[in-house]
């Protein structure tokens, strides 16, 4: 949020930038089983960003004393390519990756059945090879895919989405100029079938209402991307694994 | 190295013997690779490379910069290659290890010295301003053969680059205010265009299991091979950069026979790379 711009962020008929209503999440495309050395993986599409994620595990946590002999660890890492930006960023974890793959962590330690795996590591490896705006929300979306793809057990498969303020309005998932020149920001992670908010951050500024406003649209977008990635697991897994044809 | 290569040494070992490799190829039989330029729309140029199931992303981005006091009149590149734990159960986040280092040196090296960027059209003013080039390498999937997939994504994303003038218009015109020779360099050049290459040396990797010598490793062959050596040879078949690899040895006819191989393979991949690029 921040920086004063004088682009009109929403024209007078209620369009944005690039044509969307305040409503209308970018289009999102997923793809599971993409990479083979991964025992699961997925790559997804939201608007401009550009999304791989990897699953590893559950195996032996490394070095030990990261074990913990009740439960197994998540270890989300989001990586940003140093060509994904328009300016290069230098490779390697910087603190905003560092805190994003925090909050990824523990939002996954929260859907993952991580009882049935004591002193082991879930590995989850993000990378953004093109960011646009809400890359924190593609990247959780896709790990949650790459996580049923790997065969992890979890009480849901987790999906994240974005609503926020821009020109005034309260709009969903919002865009780079968005990002960048509008109010508010406001990422969530989402359990559909619980209805339990795994990830929440907030920058910039908001009503009481309008956050409410926010709430209603980011989970409205949670349940859309919800459908998308049970579509792209239901392609690549058309009947149960081990059930019947 | 853990039961399973050794294991499978023997069996590969053994299949070696008999002129074959596990998935069917003969010794000098590159697998198929796939370019897909442009994947990445914030990059300068970008590629898509995957050779068997190795999948590899490369992208391009440049900056203005200040040339080497050694070499005021020339541009500047710089390779970085990520062995990121996304593309293999053995690979490790942190700082790159030597393996990495080696293999984006090695890259670097088969376009630095053979001259495929033309470094000398990326000087702007002599001495004050010039272009940087850097090449990311992201290592998304590993199935053998990081060095010919790698160098192979460089240079396809390097075919693919354009000068992004139109991005840096602003930085540009600021630094024309102090420096009136970018003013004539923008008065040139007021719209991005392509970046000036030539044509590049086309780098081929052989291992060597056992007494057998094969050109492109799969994963398996990869991980017991005894030795390795990587070829780089030019349109005309010179050879313009090579690097042996691991504890073992070659005799000297296997090279000389490396090398010719290397330069057929070479020139079928080069026409891919054209062909993909629109080049």
């Amino acid at each position: 949020m921040g920086t004063k711009s004088d682009i009109e962020l929403i024209d007078k008929n209620g369009k944005r930038l690039d044509g969307r209503g305040p409503e209308d999440i970018r289009e999102v495309k997923i793809e599971t089983g993409v990479l083979h050395r991964a025992d699961g993986s997925c790559y997804l599409e939201w608007g401009g960003n550009k999304v791989y994620a990897a699953v590893y595990g559950p195996r032996e946590a490394l070095p030990r004393h990261t074990q913990n002999p009740l439960r197994a660890i998540v270890n989300a890492r989001y990586n940003m390519a140093a060509f994904s930006v328009d300016d290069r960023k230098r490779p390697g974890p910087d603190r905003r990756s560092r805190e994003i793959s925090k909050v990824i962590s523990e939002a996954l330690e929260r859907v993952v059945l991580t009882e049935y795996y004591p002193r082991s590591a879930i590995e989850v490896n993000i990378e953004i090879v093109e960011a646009e705006a809400g890359s924190r929300c593609a990247g959780l979306a896709a790990a949650g895919v790459a996580l049923a793809d790997a065969g992890i057990p979890m009480i849901d498969i987790p999906v994240a989405c974005a609503a926020g303020k821009a020109g005034g309005e309260v709009i969903l998932d919002l865009g780079k100029e968005e990002d960048n020149f509008g109010e508010a920001d406001l990422p969530i992670g989402y359990l559909p079938r619980t209805g339990e908010i795994i990830l929440l951050q907030m920058d910039g500024h908001l009503t009481y209402a309008e956050f409410e406003r926010a709430l209603d649209l980011a989970i409205g977008g949670c349940l859309k991307v919800s459908e998308l990635q049970k579509k792209a697991l239901m392609e690549k897994y058309p009947s149960p694994v081990g059930g019947e044809q | 190295m853990s039961v399973i290569p050794t294991i499978k040494r023997d069996f590969l070992e053994n299949l070696a013997k008999e002129g074959k490799r596990m998935d069917g190829r003969k010794f000098n039989e590159f697998r198929k690779a796939s370019i897909e330029p442009g994947v990445i729309s914030r990059a300068e140029g970008s590629a898509r490379v995957t050779l068997g199931k190795t999948q590899i992303i490369c992208g391009i981005k440049m900056d203005l910069g200040e040339p080497y006091p050694d070499s005021p009149d020339s541009g500047v590149m710089t390779t970085a290659a990520e062995l990121i734990p996304m593309a293999s159960p053995n690979f490790e986040a942190g700082p790159p290890r030597e393996d990495a280092i080696e293999l984006a040196r090695v890259v670097d090296r088969g376009i630095r010295e053979s001259g495929v960027i033309k470094t000398d059209e990326l000087c702007i003013v002599s001495g004050k301003k010039i272009w940087i080039v850097f090449i990311d390498i992201h290592i998304i999937d590993y199935d053998g053969n990081l060095f010919d997939a790698c160098s192979l994504a460089a240079l396809a994303a390097l075919l693919d680059t354009n000068v992004p003038i139109e991005r840096l218009k602003d930085k540009l015109e600021k630094a024309a205010a102090d420096t009136p020779e970018i003013g004539e360099y923008l008065k040139a050049h007021d719209k991005d265009y392509p970046l000036p290459v030539s044509v590049p040396p086309i780098s081929c990797t052989w291992v060597k299991i056992g007494e057998s010598v094969m050109i492109d490793p799969a994963l398996d062959e990869d991980l017991i091979a005894d030795v390795r050596l990587t070829v780089a040879t030019d349109e005309k078949g010179d050879i313009r950069a090579m690097q042996k690899g691991l504890n073992g040895s070659f005799t000297s006819e296997e090279i000389k026979n490396v090398i010719k191989e290397s330069f057929v393979n070479g020139t079928n991949i080069r026409e891919q790379l054209y062909k993909s690029t629109g080049k």
